[in-house]
């Protein structure tokens, strides 16, 4: 082999065999490598678990289990190294990601982690060919991608694992947040709780005119006791929620404004006669079925507006 | 593009088909307001179900032809708007103030006949009880 | 990417059914489909009004996998004088020859008017697929 002094694989070919060679002398390189981590495991190991608690990296989690992962994260790593396959790095990845989320382990942990990793057997490649410095380069360079891209499969893995979970905690969020209850025939009701904010509002106004179709629902109540506070954006959301209610055909009743939420209303300007206020949900429902039950008396009171 | 317009009693029934140009609209306004006329219809039900897209001038007709109506004797009543045309309509400031809508064809009638109803009835009619039989407990 | 002009009332059905059409190929969500739609009603209703004619741009965007369309309104019409006063959110029900823009801006995600006065007017606007 062309410059190699490492174990060989017989050179056949001239030149055109050129590249298969170079590669052929990679893998006998990351064969040596892979030799020498599994030599010194217990050590790079303990060393690895030692940085990672020195770095304050992980700290949701105890030394034994730092130890307990480092331990499968570096045979999975070697293995990576060894057979060039990444599906069971990337299947532990997220396996470890899905167990260590949870416990607030953070991205930058992560990836911090994998990054001592390659330091710490880097470092340790240094001491063991620091008299021939042309093997150490060509180690390096066998050493280099494979390990750039182990760190990338863990740490796109960990990020991909958290993005699923709050995409499934967004939704759930969601759901719960607006729930459109439908309490009897044709009323529904909208209690909303916590903060909103205009994605929410937007979201909520869709819910609720999604189930005043298909509940054919004439009243909606929505009851906002639950809300902290509100703002000039979404206090007209609400008032386009309350008006596309109506271009559906279901009149809308808005109960629970506290002292604070009514005296905002007022200041920023909000026109209260475009929408039907009561006191607290209960009035909210009995006003409801009022509605409901005296159609005739109620739409006969409206005539003279008309 | 022509709308179908349905006599039924004494109410019309206009069902949009399809998206219309301003010229159809003018045109669909003229037809409704002379037809409520001729034929002394008390209610006119303008079914838009399958529009979807309702700008502000579709929506300025649409109030036209309820206001215009409204002053031959017949009252107007929009049905069948989407709940997507209907998110949109109001976030571009469209909400057909002092129109009456309704969910569907169905929805309209029912409302119509009930105006009549109480129109015929008015001061007659023994009141409905305040508690109807179903509805007695709000939670039950 | 589609250029649409417009000089007729059918002109606005096209524009805004090229609009939809683009929109399902997008993957937006029926409700954002109809914003667009909407939208687009009524930039190219105001070309009409104002200019009498000019055109309707739509294009495709895709910024990082998340798809959008960018709509395009231009006319060499008289233009706007006081943009300022065109884009308050007067939130007029009036039903009065306002120039909606407003409504556009809030049924779009970002919303961009350059107009000279004399020269004609470019609304620039994008909606984004929600995320």
């Amino acid at each position: 082999m062309k410059g190699s002094k490492g174990p060989a694989a017989p050179a056949s070919a001239p030149l055109p065999a050129k590249i298969a060679i170079g590669s052929e002398s990679t893998t006998s390189l990351l064969r040596e490598l892979v030799a020498h981590l599994r030599q010194n495991r217990t050590q790079l190991r303990e060393e690895w678990a030692r940085r990672i608690t020195e770095a304050e990296l992980l700290t949701a989690m105890t030394k034994e289990e730092i130890f307990a992962e480092a331990t499968s994260v570096y045979d999975n790593y070697v293995e990576a190294l060894e057979t060039g396959t990444f599906e069971a790095l990337q299947a532990y990845a997220r396996n470890l990601s899905e167990r260590i989320i949870p416990r607030g382990v953070e991205t930058h942990e992560v990836v911090g982690i994998v990054l001592l990793l390659r330091d710490v057997l880097a470092r340790s490649l240094f001491a063991k060919y620091q008299g021939d410095f042309t093997k150490l380069n060509r180690i390096l360079d066998a050493y280099e991608p494979a390990a750039n891209r182990i760190a990338n499969t863990v740490a796109v893995g960990f990020v991909q694992e958290r993005e699923r979970i709050i995409r499934e905690q967004q939704e759930a969020i969601r759901e719960l947040s607006t729930p459109v209850l439908q309490v009897r025939e044709r009323l529904l009701i909208l209690p909303i709780i916590g903060v909103i904010d205009p994605q929410r509002a937007r979201q909520l106004t869709e819910q609720l005119l999604r189930g005043i179709r298909t509940n054919r629902a004439k009243v909606v109540v929505i009851d906002i006791t639950g809300v902290a506070a509100m703002d000039a954006t979404v206090a007209n959301h609400l008032v386009q929620t309350v008006e596309a209610s109506r271009l559906l055909g279901a009149t809308v009743i808005v109960t629970g404004l506290s002292p604070e939420i009514a005296q905002t209303l007022v200041t920023i300007g909000v026109d209260l006669g475009k929408m039907t206020t009561v006191g607290d949900l209960q009035g909210g429902i009995e006003e409801a079925e009022r509605l409901l039950g005296y159609k005739v008396v109620h739409f006969a009171g409206e005539t003279p507006e008309a | 593009m022509d709308v179908p317009v349905l006599k039924q009693g004494p109410y019309l029934i206009a069902t949009v088909q399809s998206a219309l140009t301003d010229a159809d609209l003018a045109q669909l306004r003229r037809t409704l307001v002379e037809q409520v006329g001729r034929y002394r219809s008390r209610g006119l039900i303008v079914d838009v179900t399958a529009v979807d897209v309702l700008d502000s001038f579709a929506c300025r007709t649409l109030r036209d032809i309820a206001h215009m109506t409204g002053f031959r004797g017949a009252e107007t009543v929009i049905v069948g708007i989407h709940a997507d045309l209907a998110f949109a309509m109001v976030q571009l400031g469209l909400s057909l103030e002092g129109v009456t809508t309704a969910l569907d064809l169905e929805e309209g009638l029912a409302y119509l006949d009930r105006k009549q109803r109480s129109v015929k009835a008015l001061g007659s009619r023994p009141r409905q009880s305040a508690g109807p039989r179903n509805l007695l407990h709000p939670r039950g | 990417m589609e250029h649409i002009p417009i000089r007729a009332d059918t002109d606005v059905l096209a524009a805004r059914q090229k609009g939809r059409a683009l929109g399902l190929q997008a993957g937006f969500s029926s409700i954002d489909i109809t914003l667009l739609a909407t939208a687009i009603s009524e930039l190219a209703r105001n070309i009409l009004l104002y200019a009498h004619e000019g055109e309707i741009e739509l294009r495709l965007l895709n910024e990082g996998g998340r798809r959008g369309i960018m709509v395009i309104a231009r006319d060499q019409g008289p233009g706007i004088v006081d943009i300022e006063r065109a884009l308050q959110d007067g939130f007029s029900t009036s039903g009065g020859l306002g120039l909606g823009l407003p409504g556009v801006k809030r049924l779009m995600d970002t919303f961009e008017l350059k107009s000279t006065y004399g020269a004609g007017t470019v609304v620039t606007a994008v909606k984004w697929e929600l995320r």
